[in-house]
């Protein structure tokens, strides 16, 4: 008998530590949600987006030929998304103000993704921006899936 | 040549696919013919393999482009090691490799233990042939490695090829992903013997042992392979940093971190015949998550810097997950009778729970990391919005786990089994509490205000006290009743319970990683755009742009920066990191240059052009402590490579009275 109210105390012992544990990591885990979730995009979903300019946003497109435009301390270009379904593409004009120089692959017709907001005047400031070189790897399918050293551009750093 | 490597794929295909029906057929009628032709199999299967990469390799080795997968990955002026490399730079090559690792694991691990594990060794190579074989499947009928861009006779000469990518240039990039995936499919070899064990209800340790070495050596590669990927890219991609949550790399560290687990926790069972059932699921769990890792980074499921492009395999791999944890799943369902423990928790202060703690922990941080790393799958399910996190919510959630995994690794070897008394908690605590409050307090008053920091530097001169104390105790022994020299008693005392030692010097790895980790809380970063003859100031240090040179070579053009480095006015070093573009791929990429040292690494990018293009960009990070981080893994390397060396047999049959060391037994066989 009384073995056996040790057996529960001490179980209880052992699930309130592992609830406190696991309590305390969850509501870091929230918190850490809160801080960096981030709206992951198209072109057209941003377009179709409600309040777009209260949100975290990455989008992804190719670079618009030709549109990179640099200047002393930002760079614009034009984002394009377009298939076979679409006549004309759709365009989001971006401007980068990070403090990071653009990746090496950031270049013509490369697959781009920007995070940032959407401003009011309708264009998107952009403060970090991956791209991948589309030309030359695009020909083989499943290209550059092999596991860990298939990086392409630079680490996401912070 | 096309031909036969294809037909060697095929023919390992089948050799694998008939070593699963004979070495089942063979168990289940009782025919052990079938069994040992199931062996057979497992050998040819491996030649065929091995032909198949041969040709593969020889194929990039003679530049013969007419293959379309040599000529999208290497090109003729390429070096030699990266030619190599050419052969897992991209998915169908990659595939073989794994195929072939796979097959080389299958054969070592069946021909080693065929002996030993007589009545379970068919068991195991269902498993492994059966991994082995979807892999081989892969290769034979949706990545074909062996595919050419044409062939017929007008065909006179081929282009050149373009090349493996630039970033991948990097001789640390030649060894990253042949360890990766010595540890990845390594996992198949535990799972394997744990599953076999469990379907023959396997009596006693042995199985266990077996287990754990491989676990032990596959937790090697993996932790090499990831410690390696760190490495390169911090001296590779140029961001000042070693880790950054992407995807891919979350997928490596997720079976590392359950295999950890299983490590500890397999303790449990070996000396206490606790918690089987829970050690089963684990390692499963780590085989199904390297499975899992691999599906997660070539399936397209999310997106990850390392790999934009989608294809198609996913859905296989999904197949072999269902089936796979579905008939792992009946067999655990099935034998618990066989995997009910032997005892019960004790005490909340005791070695059992600080191990159960440890589990707890290190499956709260996989489970964070998944979490994670599938938040956009998962978003977009439940809510419709693709939503991803970043950096900020994994270093929330894993830097406090992190710590407490710290403080364990202090405390938990000094538990004694079952309960601890206050007695002994003081004896082996009072000194490593007291350096870590000396820490503490001495890193305050020097102006440490990083909450974080200050706690993991005080946790880390805590375990190293007791990391220090257990061998010195130990060594005392050892030295006062052979009369021995203090070195050479602790390396007897070593060789004596290699595992124990091993594990100690495996922790203080870990010790010296923290070290490094906590750093970062005050790394340093300026950009700054340059011309020829501008100074700089970060930190201490000042920079100088000396000069650009430029120059070209078959492979790649580049431009040097050379940059002098001065602390106090006094000259240090010149830096050159440079800039190359690669002509086969027409990629520019920043190489960078370090200076190391074990206070600061002084890091150095040469960007790119500023953004109206008129001058270079330099990046200066200064990095307290990063190095700490290499050193930790040598350390580690060296730990576990100890802990593998089988015990030297005492000369002396009594154990060393425990009463002497602080209720730690020294020298027997425990943990």
């Amino acid at each position: 008998m009384k073995s056996s109210e040790r057996d529960v105390k001490k179980q209880q012992k052992f699930v309130l530590i592992i609830a406190a544990i696991v309590v305390t990591l969850a509501w870091m885990a929230v918190g850490g949600v809160q801080e960096s979730a981030t709206y992951y995009v198209t072109l057209d979903e941003l377009l179709a987006m409600e309040n777009p300019g209260t949100k975290r946003i990455r989008v992804g497109g190719d670079v618009a030929d030709g549109s990179i435009v640099r200047h002393a301390s930002s760079v614009e270009f034009s984002l394009h998304q377009q298939d076979e379904t679409m006549a004309d593409p759709t365009v989001l004009e971006v401007v980068y103000t990070g403090a990071d120089p653009l990746p090496d692959t950031f270049r013509d017709k490369a697959q781009a993704l920007c995070d940032g907001y959407l401003r009011a005047d309708g264009k998107f400031e952009a403060t970090k921006i991956q791209a991948k070189c589309a030309s030359k790897y695009e020909a083989a399918p499943g290209d550059d899936a092999a596991p860990v050293y298939g990086a392409e551009t630079q680490s996401p750093a912070d | 040549m096309e031909n036969l490597g294809y037909l060697a794929v095929l023919l390992a295909f089948l050799l694998s696919a008939y070593a699963v029906a004979a070495a089942l057929a063979g168990k289940l009628r009782r025919n052990p013919f079938l069994e040992v032709s199931a062996q057979r199999a497992v050998l040819g299967a491996w030649l065929m393999t091995t032909a198949a990469s041969a040709i593969l390799l020889h194929a990039i080795l003679t530049d013969n482009f007419s293959f379309n997968y040599v000529a999208s990955r290497s090109n003729a002026d390429l070096g030699l090691l990266y030619k190599v490399a050419a052969w897992w730079g991209g998915q169908e090559g990659s595939l073989l490799f794994w195929s072939w690792i796979a097959a080389s694991y299958t054969f070592v691990s069946v021909y080693t233990g065929r002996k030993l594990h007589r009545n379970m060794i068919s068991y195991v190579v269902v498993t492994m042939a059966a991994t082995q074989a979807f892999f081989l499947g892969l290769v034979a009928f949706e990545a074909n490695p062996f595919q050419v861009i044409m062939s017929g006779p007008q065909i006179t000469s081929v282009p050149d090829g373009s090349g493996l990518n630039p970033l991948l240039q990097h001789p640390m990039m030649a060894i990253h992903p042949p360890m990766l995936y010595l540890g990845y499919v390594g996992f198949t070899v535990p799972f394997a013997f744990a599953l076999a064990s469990l379907i023959t209800r396997q009596p006693g340790e042995r199985w266990i042992h077996t287990t754990r070495i491989w676990t032990m050596v596959t937790w090697l590669f993996q932790s090499i392979g990831i410690l390696l990927g760190a490495r390169w890219a911090y001296v590779v991609l140029g961001w000042g940093g070693y880790w950054g949550w992407d995807p891919v790399e979350n997928a490596s560290l997720l079976p590392w971190l359950t295999g950890t687990a299983f490590l500890h926790s397999v303790m449990m069972q070996e000396k206490k015949g606790m918690m089987k059932a829970w050690n089963i699921i684990l390692i499963s769990a780590t085989f199904f998550l390297c499975i899992f890792g691999t599906m997660m980074t070539r399936g397209g499921l999310v997106s990850s810097v390392h790999a934009f492009a989608q294809s198609e395999i996913g859905t296989y791999f999904v197949w072999f997950l269902v089936g796979g944890i579905g008939i792992t799943a009946y067999l655990i369902a099935s034998r618990r009778d066989y995997l009910r423990s032997e005892a019960e928790l004790d005490s909340v202060v005791s070695r059992e729970s600080s191990f159960l703690f440890n589990n707890v922990i290190l499956l709260a941080s996989c489970f964070a990391v998944l979490w994670g790393t599938l938040f956009p799958v998962l978003s977009e399910y439940f809510i419709g919005d693709k939503i991803t996190v970043g950096a900020p919510f994994f270093n929330k959630v894993n830097v406090p786990i992190g710590l407490f995994l710290l403080f364990l690794t202090g405390v938990g070897p000094l538990f004694a089994w079952r309960r601890t008394s206050l007695e002994s908690l003081r004896r082996n605590f009072q000194w490593p509490a007291l350096a870590a409050a000396v820490c503490a307090i001495a890193l305050f008053a020097a102006g440490m205000r990083h909450l974080y920091a200050l706690v993991c530097f005080s946790l880390c001169a805590f375990v190293t006290l007791t990391v220090l104390m257990e061998f010195y105790r130990g060594g005392r022994v050892i030295q006062r009743k052979q009369s021995l020299a203090l070195p050479a008693a602790l390396v007897e005392l070593t060789r004596r319970n290699t595992r124990r030692y091993g594990g100690y010097l495996v922790h203080m790895a870990i010790v010296l990683m923290f070290v490094g980790f906590a750093g970062a809380a005050f790394n340093r970063v300026h950009q700054e755009e340059m011309t020829v003859g501008d100074s700089i100031e970060v930190g201490a240090y000042s920079f100088k742009l000396q000069n650009i040179s430029e120059s070209d070579s078959p492979n790649f053009f580049r431009a040097v920066a050379a940059i002098d480095v001065s602390k106090g006015g006094e000259f240090l070093q010149t830096l050159m990191p440079e800039r190359r573009f690669y002509h086969a791929s027409s990629q520019p990429t920043s190489r960078v240059d370090v200076r190391s040292r074990l206070r600061e690494d002084v890091y150095v990018v040469y960007a790119g052009q500023s953004n109206d293009g008129a001058n270079p960009v330099i990046q200066v990070y200064l990095n307290p402590l990063v190095n700490w981080i290499w050193l930790g893994a040598l350390l580690l390397v060296f730990g576990t490579l100890v802990a593998l060396v089988p015990n030297k047999a005492r000369r002396s049959a009594t154990p060393v009275r425990a009463a002497e060391l602080g209720g730690q037994p020294v020298g027997a066989s425990g943990d």
